[in-house]
Order: structure tokens, then C-alpha cells, then sequence
């Protein structure tokens, strides 16, 4: 084991996929000489050239073509958007492009591509640049959308995203980069489509993803105190989501509580509402409860952004009332 | 300001109270000292006074509810205050008489629930649907549990798990002096409630009995000659006496109802509630119609219920309801017996076995086929010449099978 | 481009040169005659968009590559599908939604593919396919090969965000792209000269730095000589290169667009139709003696014949599988 930050772990993940096959390689604005926007690439361009490690101009939907033509055509790029914000400019490359293409071309095209970047809310970053885009992802057949909350996931999910012949859209975020954690030595590899239970119990199931684990992880701790032993699951592949995990915790616990960084209205959450209404019924002693991101475009002031985002108390109150604790 | 009725102490002893019935409505006036229920407690029926005045906002206990000393009965308050905050959320409680939620043989719609849909029909007319979880639906399916006996703590009223969980009732009973070696059972929840609920009934139902002993002898011939037939289910003696009850029932209409209150319930229909026993107790499913049922329909019936019944797989609405009970201790050689009105019916039949008696017949003495059969009336539904009336029917049609069809 | 010498002087795979660029180009425009109509039939569904006039631009541009040279094109993809290769078989049958067209009828008209001949789609959203070309020059060149993508899309799509971004980054990385504009006039009911303040397409090249040229789409050996030109430049020096192919097409933008009537004339319309491609071609073989009336006549019941093959087989192939619907969702 080795204690990382998410960005090392990350760093890493590349370093030792683009040892491992010279298809890969990665591109994005600032990737290359800047060593990366958030130093995600730091070092990898001196390791490897710039033919792997290319800087590309701010063109978006540009270089995510590129990209993709690229993976039609026997390569395995990574590309970087400097925030999932600014994607939004590349995602018909993404989307009719990229999800689409083998099904179009009836099984014939593969396209093996990585989309990562940072997403969600930062600190003060305001409106434009505060987004959280899982569910405009997770929504589209032929995509892989994957989450990690820690460095270890981050590491093997970015890697078996890689390794992945699908597109996989790998969202990060910029508040996790400093976080550290263990992660373990050799080949790491964490299976997409897989949750994890980041702490056992038998109360109340909360699932998690993403910034939210660690307050998730953080009401469990409060809540233990009070008698309460929560279940946490942290989902870490939102497409494919992992019911079977989420069905067995909730058959066991009887209740759930989801939370999440994006706005409320069909997010990701409501997908995992829906999933386990209609698969563990019998065995729900409460409505399921969500806690979200307020479902207001992102404000400036520090006091005001903090209000808009899930935190322990929140998600405390929440299994209180599904526990008839409140 | 709201003010909280509350179950209150109306004896120095009392620890429980039953709310036998209220006597105001929801939206009534109320002033400080107006009698606002009946409150059946450890000694007596006492009256429960109001402490504030304005408009009874909320009933929170039904009817026939029992409920802790301490525990919120209802709400007195402005007529559009926000009283959400005592009662939990502002959905509509379980107002209106726990006995009346039962649905109707007839109209009751006759589906298997499935998990899905697995909410008790909601009689017409009366706009209260139990509200349950998903989860305490289950369970109490599972377990035998009456959810209309079931107080929910739940936001709106929701039965929720914990709810299922009775609490012990009063204080034990000292352990009878012995040195002999002995074990103690917990209650499982079937036999808590075979208790509370017989407890309930034969406190308050004034009983009368009423034996008669049948002839079966032509009832034993038609019972040969219609399993002698190729095609059908076999036939019992408890099936015949099923199917005689229930068309008696329909001609003497006044046996076939319920005690409620303040009325009587006549049902047109025979919803019989056949006792059957099942590993740690008693449970009653019911034959809805079985006056318009064949025989043959009745006897496969009878089988599926009460195997249902043993691996503990009915569903609330298939033990519920019923109009009249029948109970047949024939098979285990008692003679005769009396039974336990099951509230709010207001008749039960007890049946014993079909022995092999003398018996005097025009003078001599014949070795016959009888049976004992003993009815227990509610004497505040039932007089005893109207009770008679129909044991007689019974008697005729049992004596005379094609007397059912005549 | 020399012109055409006397007949005894000119060699003999020079005249099957001719005859074949004619029998490409004739075989494109009796397949999309018998499309419409399979069109109009209901055989055909959603959107279709007919190469009737432009024949020379694809034929020239794609008789000069190699085995393993890429195509990747617009929606406006039959002619190209077919001279690339792509059987007319499994191009009518990838029309009629069938199994066994060449996209196993889960693309339609909009998106044939062919990865064995190196035939990449078929793309629907306007200028989507540019950077995806660029991908591609960019996977050639990093692997160290010498092949060359051409990528074609129309005029209005020299307009939109990913022309201009590609067209930096094709240079800026010197990639082996050959930009073919169909300048054929028009974005479906819109002017050229209503959409662009330029009307020279070549000209917006230079603020990327990239050699252009102007083209006359209307002969195909005028544009077989310029595209031959760029792939050598391409493949050699592994630079891109835009041209602006004049062409024009005698159908409407789609089979729901009007031929004429709404955005321009029926006069203009005939007027064009004077330099048809295959009959400028056509005269000029006549002339000069490489063809005779008999030779055309037997060519174009050939191509006839060829295309009800395809629309037989068409019709009598299956639908796919119901089960289909998921299939090549996601690659293992």
C-alpha cells in the first residue's frame, strides 16, 4: 500500500497504461508543457514525448474528434477536458460521434476512448464553471460513465477505462485532487460497473459517489454515535449502475438515503430511486430520501455556495427521518 | 394554540385505555369539559374530557383502538391552524371507526394482491386507506397480523415495522410454585393477538348458547353418494354443514351480522369465517358468498385456505370480513363445545363429531348417526328465539339435504 | 490537366481509365435514380440525400487511392460508398434497413460504413465528420504509416466550428488530409452567397496557412488530377490540403426538398444540367473516338442490370433480428 493524493493516483494510472501500450496516449489543453491545468499530467510529457502528450489549442469540439477518429482508427487516446464545464462545447463528438458509433456502423467501429476531466463544484468558482454533469452523461447507451471518490478508485478505474474498448467518461473534480489515500502496490485495476461498500451496516443504506463519499462516510461517524449503523455505498460506475449491490443493502437495511453533488431534478439519484423502488418494494419501511445540490445555478459567495451543497448534517437529517428517528 | 387530547389516567391502576367511541366528529365545536369519547379502561367505561376548546382538528386513535396511558388521542385547535407539527405531517390520520374499514363481502374486490398492489381495497364510501410501508405490509402478511389492529407512529398515520412489535402486555403473571421442569415460550404474534382480540370479545359480548343435536344420517348418505361421483373433490361433513349455514343465513338474515356500535350490520351475503388451526394457534379465513357458492366450489376452497392458513401465506383480506364463524373440533372426537364470538360478528356454529348414538325414533330405540352442533349468540344482535329460529333451519337442511335447494 | 490526345496515341489503360471513371459515374447515378423511387415506394425511409449531379467529385477523388488509404464523407455518402467499393448490394440493402447492409441495417442512407475497405461513415451532424478525419490523419501519422484520410463535407460546412478548429489543428500537426469541400452552392434551402461572406471557400485556408485550390467538380478528370495531387502531398509530406470542388446537384438537398422552386430557379437547374458531368464525359469519349453509342448503351444496361440486382436482393433479404436492438451497444 502507498498513500497518494487522487491526482498522483491518476498521474500514475496514465504513466503506467501508456508504458504498458503505446496506442495510448493523451490530449487536452495545457496537458504537455504545462505539466496539466491541475498537474493531473505532471511529468508525462518529459516521460514520453510529445507525440503521446499533446497540447492542443482551446478547440474543444475540435481535438474530441480528433480523438475519436483517432480511436476508429487503432488508437487509444485520452483526452483531457480542462473542466467537464467546457465539454459542453465537444459533446456532439462525444455523443453522436463516440456513443454512437458502433451501433451505427452495425458492430463494425469500436471507439477504445477516454474523457476525463474535473467536474462539479470547486470553491467560488460560480455558474460556468461549478457544473455536475453525471447524469448528461449517464443518460447515453454506448457510453461508460465512471466516479471515483478516492485515489485507489481513481487509479483503477482511469486504468480500466483505458482498457476498456468502449468511450468512458472518467469524471474527477478539483476538490478530491488533494485528498490522499491508500492505495495498493502493483497492477490495480478496479472493475467499471462495480459499487463498494466503503463502510458496513444495517440501519440504513447511503449511497454515494464522487465529493460526496467523504461526507457520506463522515454522517455514518455521527450517526454510529447516535445508535445508528449505516450502510455506505459508494457507486463508483454510474453507468453501468450496480443495483445488485444497492438491492442487497436495502433488503437488509430496510431504508435509503442517496446523495449527491448535482442538482436535484433527474439526477443520478433519481435513477437510483427508481432502481431500487421497483427492485426491493417489499422491503422498504421508508420513502427513499435524496440530498442534492441546491437546483439553483451556482452562486459566488462562499456562504451561499456552501448552502447549496450536501453535507453530514444534511445527510443526517435525511436518515433521521427515513429511521422515524427525527 | 392547539391543545392535545391525550389518554389519560381515568384510574388510579390504568395503564391502557380503550377508545370504544368518540362522541364528536372532526370539525365539531368543542368546549373545555365537553365529553369528547367513551374510554374503556382496566375497570370501567369512563369519559374522556376536553382540556381546550375550539374545534376537534384531529382523531387521532379510532375507534375500538387501544392506546398507552400518555399517548396522543387527538387534537382540539383552531379550525385552520397548522397542526402538523403534533401529529407528525399534515396528511389525513386514521379518522373515522376501525371496525367499519372492513370491506363488505360483497363489493370487496375478490384479486389476489400481489406485493405490488398489496393495499387493503378501501371499502366505498369511506375514504380511509391504511397506509403501510411496503416492508410492515409484509411482515404483517407473514406473520398473521391484523394491520387494522395496528396503531401506526408513522408520518399520516404509516404503519412502519416497529409498529408490529407489540409490547408485552401488563404484568407478567408470578410463575406457578413448582419443581417441576417447565419451559417458557415467547408469544409469537399470532397467539398475542388470538389473545388480545379474545380477550376483547368475550369481556364485552354478553354470549348465549344454543345446542341442537342432528340427525346425519341422510346428510352421511348424500355425502357417500356425491363422493361416489367420478368428477370433484371429495367431500366432508364440515363442507355440507358450510354450505347448510350459509344458505340458512341468507333465510334468517338477523343471525348474519355485525355489532357495531351504534348500529347493526345485516350483510346479504354468507361470508363464512371457517376456524382452522395452524401450528401455534388459530386463524379464520373466510368463503366470501358461500351461499352462491356450490358445494364442490366450497369444499376445493376450504382446502386452499386452510393450507394457505397452515404455511402462514394468506393475505390480510382473505382473514378478514367475515359475517358468521363456523368451528368444527369434530375431528379431534369432541362432542360438543362452545365457542368465542369473533368481533363484530355477532354468531358463531361450534361443530362435534358424527357419532354413532341410540336414539329414540317413534318409540325404539335406533343406533343413529348424530351430531352435536352449539351456536354462540351476541345477545345484543341475537334473541334466543332468533337464534332458535335458525338453528332449526340448520337442523332441517342437515336432516334434509335437498332442503338447501327447496 | 493535358487535354486528351488522338486516339492512336493514347495508351490503352488510359482509355480503360476514362471508360471506368464514366461506368463509376453512371453506375452512381442509375443507383440513386433507382434509390428515389425505392424512395417514393416507402422502401426507403427517413431521410435520403441523393448524389445526382456531383458524380464526378467522388469518382475522381476516389478512383486515385489506395487499399488502405480512409474515406470519410457526409450523409450524402451512396456515390462514395460505391466507389469505394462498397457493394451495391449492401448499400441498397443497408437503405431498405435490411441485415445485410453494409451498416446490418442499423445505420440507414446517413451512415454506411465499411471498416475491411476502409470506409468510415456516413456521418449525420453537418462538419461532424472533419474532426473525425483529423482523428484519423492524426492515428496514420502517429503509427508512422503513409496512408491518407480525404475527408468530404459541403459548402455550408465550411461555416461551422469544426472546420475552423480542424482545419488549424490539421496543419498546425501536419496531418494527411485531404479537405474536399462539394461545393455544390447551397446548404439545403440556403444560398452560399446568403450564409458566407466569402464564396471562395479556398480562400478561408489561408488564415490556417493550408494550400487550397479551386476545382471544377464537374469533370472528373479535372478533379481526379487536383485530388491526385493532394494525396501525393499528403503522403509524402504528410501535409493537408483544402480544395474547394465546384460542383452541383440536380436533385433537392434531400428527398423531402424540392428539385426547384423555393430557393432557386428551375431555369438554373437546366442550366447546369448542361455540364452534366457523365455527358461532358461522355462527348468528350465519342469525340475522340474511345467510345462508341453501342459501348455506352451496353455499359448502361450493365450498370442497370447491376443495380435491380441490388434492389432484388434488397427486397428478398431479412429485416434484423428483434434482438438486434441491443447488439452493438457496447463493445466487449
Amino acid at each position: 500500500m502507498e498513500t497518494l493524493t487522487y491526482r498522483d493516483a491518476l498521474n500514475q494510472a496514465l504513466r503506467e497504461e501508456m508504458d504498458r501500450d503505446d496506442r495510448v496516449f493523451l490530449m487536452g489543453e495545457e496537458v504537455g508543457v504545462y505539466q496539466g491545468a491541475y498537474k493531473v499530467s505532471k511529468g508525462l510529457l518529459e516521460a514520453f514525448g510529445a507525440q503521446r502528450v499533446v497540447d492542443t489549442p482551446i478547440a474543444e469540439l475540435g481535438f474530441a474528434g480528433i480523438g475519436v477518429g483517432a480511436a476508429m482508427t487503432g488508437l487509444r487516446p485520452v483526452v483531457e477536458f480542462m473542466t467537464w464545464n467546457f465539454a459542453l462545447l465537444a459533446i456532439d463528438q462525444v455523443v453522436n460521434s463516440a456513443a454512437k458509433m458502433l451501433s451505427m456502423s452495425g458492430g463494425q467501429i469500436t471507439v477504445p476512448i477516454v474523457f476525463r476531466g474535473p467536474g462539479g463544484a470547486a470553491l467560488q468558482l460560480a455558474a460556468q464553471h461549478s457544473q455536475a454533469f453525471e447524469s448528461w452523461y449517464a443518460h447515453i447507451p454506448g457510453l461508460k460513465v465512471v466516479a471515483p471518490g478516492t485515489p485507489a478508485d481513481a487509479k483503477g478505474l482511469l486504468k480500466a477505462a483505458i482498457r476498456d474498448n468502449n468511450p468512458v467518461i472518467v469524471l474527477e473534480g478539483e476538490m478530491l485532487y488533494n485528498r490522499k489515500g491508500e492505495v495498493p502496490d502493483g497492477e490495480h485495476l478496479v472493475p467499471i460497473g462495480a459499487a463498494d461498500r466503503k463502510r458496513e451496516g444495517t440501519d440504513v443504506t447511503i449511497v454515494c459517489h464522487s465529493k460526496t463519499v467523504a461526507p457520506a462516510l463522515k454522517a455514518a461517524e455521527q450517526l454510529a454515535g447516535d445508535g445508528i449503523s449505516a450502510d455506505v455505498i459508494d457507486l463508483r460506475t454510474l453507468r453501468p449502475l450496480d443495483t445488485g449491490t444497492l438491492v442487497e443493502s436495502v433488503v437488509r437495511t430496510n431504508r435509503c438515503v442517496v446523495v449527491e453533488e448535482g442538482w436535484p431534478r433527474y439526477g443520478i439519484g433519481a435513477q437510483v430511486v427508481d432502481d431500487i423502488q421497483r427492485e426491493a418494494f417489499d422491503h422498504l419501511d421508508a420513502p427513499i430520501l435524496r440530498v442534492t445540490g441546491a437546483d439553483v445555478p451556482m452562486p459566488y459567495n462562499k456562504q451561499l455556495e456552501r448552502s447549496a451543497k450536501p453535507n453530514p448534517a444534511r445527510i443526517v437529517e435525511a436518515v433521521r427521518q427515513v429511521t422515524y428517528t427525527a | 394554540m392547539a391543545t392535545k387530547v391525550v389518554m389519560e389516567a381515568l384510574s388510579p391502576t390504568m395503564e391502557e385505555g380503550r377508545l370504544i367511541k368518540w362522541l364528536k366528529d372532526e370539525g365539531d365545536s368543542v368546549a373545555t369539559g365537553d365529553v369528547l369519547a367513551e374510554v374503556e379502561t382496566d375497570k370501567a367505561v369512563m369519559e374522556l374530557v376536553a382540556r381546550g376548546e375550539g374545534v376537534l382538528r384531529r382523531k387521532v386513535v379510532p375507534a375500538g383502538d387501544t392506546v398507552e396511558v400518555g399517548s396522543l388521542v387527538g387534537v382540539i385547535g383552531d379550525p385552520d391552524e397548522d397542526i402538523s407539527a403534533l401529529v407528525g405531517d399534515g396528511d389525513r390520520g386514521e379518522g373515522g371507526t376501525a371496525a367499519a374499514t372492513t370491506p363488505v363481502a360483497a363489493a370487496a374486490p375478490a384479486a389476489a394482491p400481489t406485493p405490488a398492489t398489496s393495499e387493503a381495497p378501501a371499502p366505498a364510501g369511506d375514504g380511509q386507506r391504511v397506509k403501510v410501508s411496503p416492508l410492515a405490509r409484509r411482515i404483517a402478511r407473514e406473520e398473521g397480523i391484523d394491520l387494522r389492529a395496528v396503531h401506526g407512529s408513522g408520518p399520516g398515520g404509516r404503519i412502519i415495522k416497529r409498529d408490529l412489535a407489540v409490547a408485552a402486555v401488563g404484568a407478567s403473571r408470578p410463575a406457578p410454585a413448582t419443581t417441576a421442569p417447565y419451559e417458557d415460550v415467547p408469544l409469537t404474534q399470532i397467539r398475542k393477538t388470538i389473545a388480545r382480540r379474545l380477550v376483547e370479545s368475550i369481556g364485552p359480548i354478553p354470549h348465549f348458547f344454543l345446542t341442537a343435536d342432528v340427525d346425519m344420517e341422510q346428510a352421511a348418505a348424500a355425502r357417500t353418494q356425491l363422493n361416489a361421483l367420478e368428477d370433484g373433490p371429495r367431500i366432508s361433513f364440515n363442507d355440507i354443514v358450510l354450505k347448510v349455514v350459509a344458505e340458512a343465513l341468507v333465510r334468517h338474515r338477523d343471525c348474519n351480522a355485525w355489532w357495531q356500535d351504534d348500529c347493526i350490520r345485516y350483510f346479504a351475503d354468507a361470508d363464512l369465517s371457517v376456524a382452522v388451526a395452524v401450528d401455534d394457534g388459530l386463524i379464520t379465513p373466510v368463503i366470501r358468498g358461500a351461499n352462491r357458492k356450490s358445494l364442490r366450489d366450497i369444499a376445493v376452497e376450504v382446502r386452499d385456505l386452510a393450507e394457505r392458513a397452515r404455511a402462514k401465506r394468506l393475505t390480510p383480506d382473505e382473514y378478514t370480513g367475515g359475517t358468521f364463524s363456523v368451528s368444527n373440533l369434530g375431528m379431534f372426537g369432541i362432542e360438543q363445545f362452545t365457542g368465542v364470538i369473533n368481533p363484530p360478528e355477532a354468531g358463531l356454529l361450534a361443530v362435534g363429531a358424527v357419532t354413532e348414538r341410540p336414539v329414540a325414533v317413534d318409540g325404539t330405540v335406533q343406533i343413529r348417526k348424530r351430531m352435536r352442533i352449539t351456536m354462540s349468540c351476541d345477545h345484543r344482535v341475537i334473541d334466543g328465539a332468533t337464534g332458535a329460529r335458525f338453528l332449526q333451519t340448520v337442523r332441517r337442511m342437515l336432516e334434509n339435504p335437498l332442503a338447501i335447494v327447496w | 490537366m493535358t487535354q486528351p490526345t488522338t486516339a492512336a496515341a493514347l495508351e490503352h489503360s488510359q482509355r480503360d481509365f476514362y471508360r471506368t471513371c464514366l461506368r463509376e459515374m453512371l453506375r452512381i447515378r442509375r443507383f440513386e435514380e433507382r434509390a428515389a423511387e425505392a424512395y417514393a415506394l416507402g422502401q426507403v425511409g427517413g431521410f435520403c440525400h441523393l448524389y445526382i449531379g456531383q458524380e464526378a467529385v467522388a469518382v475522381g477523388a476516389i478512383l486515385p487511392l489506395r487499399h488502405d488509404d480512409y474515406v470519410v464523407c457526409s450523409y450524402r455518402d451512396h456515390g462514395h460508398a460505391l466507389t469505394r467499393g462498397i457493394p451495391a448490394r449492401a448499400v441498397m440493402a443497408e437503405l431498405f434497413g435490411k441485415a445485410t447492409g453494409c451498416s446490418g441495417g442499423k445505420g440507414g442512407s446517413m451512415h454506411l460504413f465499411d471498416r475491411e475497405r476502409h470506409f468510415m461513415g456516413g456521418h449525420g451532424i453537418v462538419g461532424g465528420q472533419i474532426p473525425l478525419a483529423a482523428g484519423m490523419g492524426f492515428s496514420i501519422k502517429y503509427r508512422g504509416g503513409d496512408q491518407v484520410v480525404l475527408c468530404f463535407f459541403g459548402d455550408a460546412a465550411a461555416n461551422i466550428g469544426a472546420f475552423h478548429e480542424v482545419l488549424n489543428m490539421a496543419l498546425l500537426w501536419q496531418l494527411p488530409v485531404v479537405f474536399i469541400c462539394e461545393n455544390n452552392r447551397y446548404g439545403m434551402g440556403t444560398a452560399l452567397t446568403r450564409s458566407s461572406t466569402t464564396q471562395q471557400i479556398a480562400s478561408r485556408a489561408c488564415a490556417y496557412d493550408m494550400t487550397a485550390a479551386e476545382v471544377d467538380g464537374m469533370d472528373v478528370l479535372t478533379v481526379h488530377a487536383a485530388v491526385t495531387a493532394a494525396i501525393a502531398r499528403a503522403r509524402a509530406d504528410s501535409r493537408p490540403t483544402l480544395l474547394d470542388v465546384q460542383t452541383y446537384r440536380y436533385v433537392g438537398h434531400s428527398m423531402s426538398d424540392p428539385v426547384a422552386g423555393v430557393y432557386r430557379t428551375a431555369e438554373e437547374v437546366e442550366e447546369q444540367k448542361v455540364r452534366d458531368p457523365i455527358a461532358t464525359l461522355r462527348g468528350r469519349l465519342e469525340e475522340e473516338n474511345l467510345l462508341t453509342s453501342d459501348d455506352l448503351q451496353a455499359m448502361d444496361r450493365e450498370v442497370r442490370a447491376e443495380v435491380e440486382d441490388a434492389v432484388a436482393f434488397a427486397e428478398s433479404s431479412d429485416d434484423p433480428e428483434p434482438d438486434a436492438l441491443y447488439r452493438d451497444v457496447y463493445a466487449d
